[in-house]
């Protein structure tokens, strides 16, 4: 009874069309994207899944200003591969940009952002992208990449200076965009928002108790994410600028792990 | 064939997972939206959520298109603010060429064209329209992702829509009830009702919750309001 087929998974009666017995998933549906259907857009999915990723990136407002922190390592799979990615950057005087998910998503959309900022000193009035600006744009590209099924694998977060006052974004590769007076991505939505909610709902934050809290969650977020790295950058904003400090290395001790007891 | 502990068979244990990109994601919250003889109250919660944790507690839903009306929206948060940029922009081409705004039921079928242009790969989102029609009464429509839409007087939408419905059906609609008589609602009750019934939906569903924006629209304007919920 060779001539018969596979009796439980008949062929389509057409190509790309219905089997027996099956519905029809209209081309274009998020229906068509799973395994076993031969679609265009297969081929276009390039970044579907992260390669080289990075961890948590976090961010604090405090009374005058925005600190943000994140980690140095490109992890591959559950190789930690690259131990010097510097992801909290400089955009402009107003605006500084951390970022979490694939490094290389990241890298050419960074390029993109260098050259509009080339673009803009050139035309020479004067004028600064604003981070909410730059937040709105980060939307628009994240989620007509999400759109056509061919996402960067990134979170953003947009701290800076709006008209005087301190501004505290994020967008996720979806275009999920927000603002908050204190934002943790990845696993740190999970240990570090709360310590982070915490000490804001406390009251105001000034510079240098946002900079110690900050650093606090990177300690925490290193003892208990495995993708994360001793080697850290924060930066912070105010109306006086930018700064991201030299990479920081930090002071971790193991001694007590035996004491843990996993049962 | 087991593993280290001994307890464990090896068929246990989930195979290697390939990740697949999913476009949408369920970012929760809810609208209730009351329409009155002169006067629509709508209200949405402030919680912004994904799975179990919650993005920020102070996100508004309720989106002031013009004087007279406003749409409340849920769902898949990256589709709700592309949507309503799109409305907006819309709206505003609308008003610049005609030189008047757009009334509250063409608003509401240009969103239900907008929806169903995207058909095969829709917003994920649950509207809620509320406002005042061409004779100054208040009219809702709600609507599904793909854009049906319907005309109602009250209507509750998004995570907690399915068990806040019911509760508005008894409470403004009179279903099941005996020997009672409809009457207008007055806007006092319509506001009560709204915050009663969020205080309901935060205690079940975990999507909605930490505090409630409502807007009064009347022919003299919006009015706002700020109500707040559990923040568990």
């Amino acid at each position: 009874m060779a001539f018969m087929g596979d009796m439980m998974n008949p062929a389509p009666f057409w190509q790309n069309g219905p089997a027996p017995g099956a519905f029809y998933n209209f081309p274009g549906n998020s229906a068509s994207f799973g395994p076993g259907s031969h679609t265009v857009q297969e081929f276009k999915a390039h970044s579907a899944s992260p390669i080289t990723t990075t961890t948590t990136v976090i961010g604090v407002k405090f009374d005058k200003g925005c600190v943000i922190a994140a980690d140095m390592l490109g992890s591959y799979g559950s190789l930690a591969r690259f131990r010097d990615c510097p992801r909290v950057t400089k955009v402009n005087d107003l605006i500084l940009l951390g970022n979490g998910g694939d490094y290389a998503d990241y890298q050419y959309l960074k390029s993109i952002i260098d050259q509009k900022i080339i673009d803009e000193q050139c035309i020479g009035d004067g004028l600064q992208l604003k981070p909410r600006s730059l937040h709105c744009w980060l939307t628009r590209v994240l989620y007509n990449k999400r759109s056509k099924m061919d996402p960067l694998w990134s979170n953003y977060i947009v701290a800076g200076i709006q008209d005087g006052e301190p501004f505290l974004g994020t967008v996720d590769k979806l275009g999920t965009a927000y603002e908050d007076a204190a934002i943790a991505t990845g696993l740190g939505a999970y240990m570090a928002t709360p310590l982070l909610r915490d000490a804001a709902d406390k009251g105001p934050l000034d510079q240098e108790s946002a900079k110690a809290l900050v650093r606090k969650c990177m300690e925490v977020l290193f003892y208990r994410d495995a993708r994360s790295f001793w080697r850290y950058q924060l930066g912070v904003v105010t109306a006086a600028g930018v700064t991201i400090d030299e990479p920081t290395d930090l002071k971790h001790d193991w001694s007590l792990a035996h004491m843990i007891e996993m049962v | 064939m087991l593993n280290v502990h001994g307890d464990f068979p090896e068929y246990a244990v989930p195979g290697a997972k390939q990740h697949r990109f999913e476009p949408y994601a369920d970012n929760g919250g809810s609208i209730v939206a009351i329409a009155g003889e002169d006067y629509a109250v709508i209200g949405a919660d402030t919680r912004l959520s994904t799975g179990f944790s919650i993005y920020t507690r102070e996100q508004k839903k309720l989106f002031q298109l013009s004087a007279r009306t406003v749409l409340g929206a849920t769902g898949c948060w990256c589709d709700t603010l592309t949507l309503t940029r799109l409305l907006r922009a819309r709206l505003q081409m609308y008003e610049q060429e005609h030189n008047k705004p757009m009334g509250t039921p063409a608003v509401a079928q240009m969103l239900s064209t907008m929806l169903y242009y995207k058909r095969f790969f829709p917003y994920y989102v649950s509207n809620v329209l509320a406002g005042l029609d061409a004779d100054g009464r208040g009219c809702v429509y709600s609507y599904d992702p793909i854009g049906h839409c319907e005309r109602s007087t009250y209507r509750a939408g998004g995570s907690a829509g399915a068990q806040l419905q019911p509760l508005l059906d008894n409470q403004i609609g009179l279903k099941n009830m005996q020997n009672v008589t409809e009457a207008p609602l007055p806007r006092e009750k319509a506001l009560a009702l709204i915050k009663d019934v969020f205080i309901s939906a935060a205690e079940r569903d975990i999507y909605t919750g930490d505090s409630i924006y409502i807007l009064i629209i009347t022919a003299d304007g919006i009015q706002e309001e700020k109500f707040d919920l559990r923040k568990d």
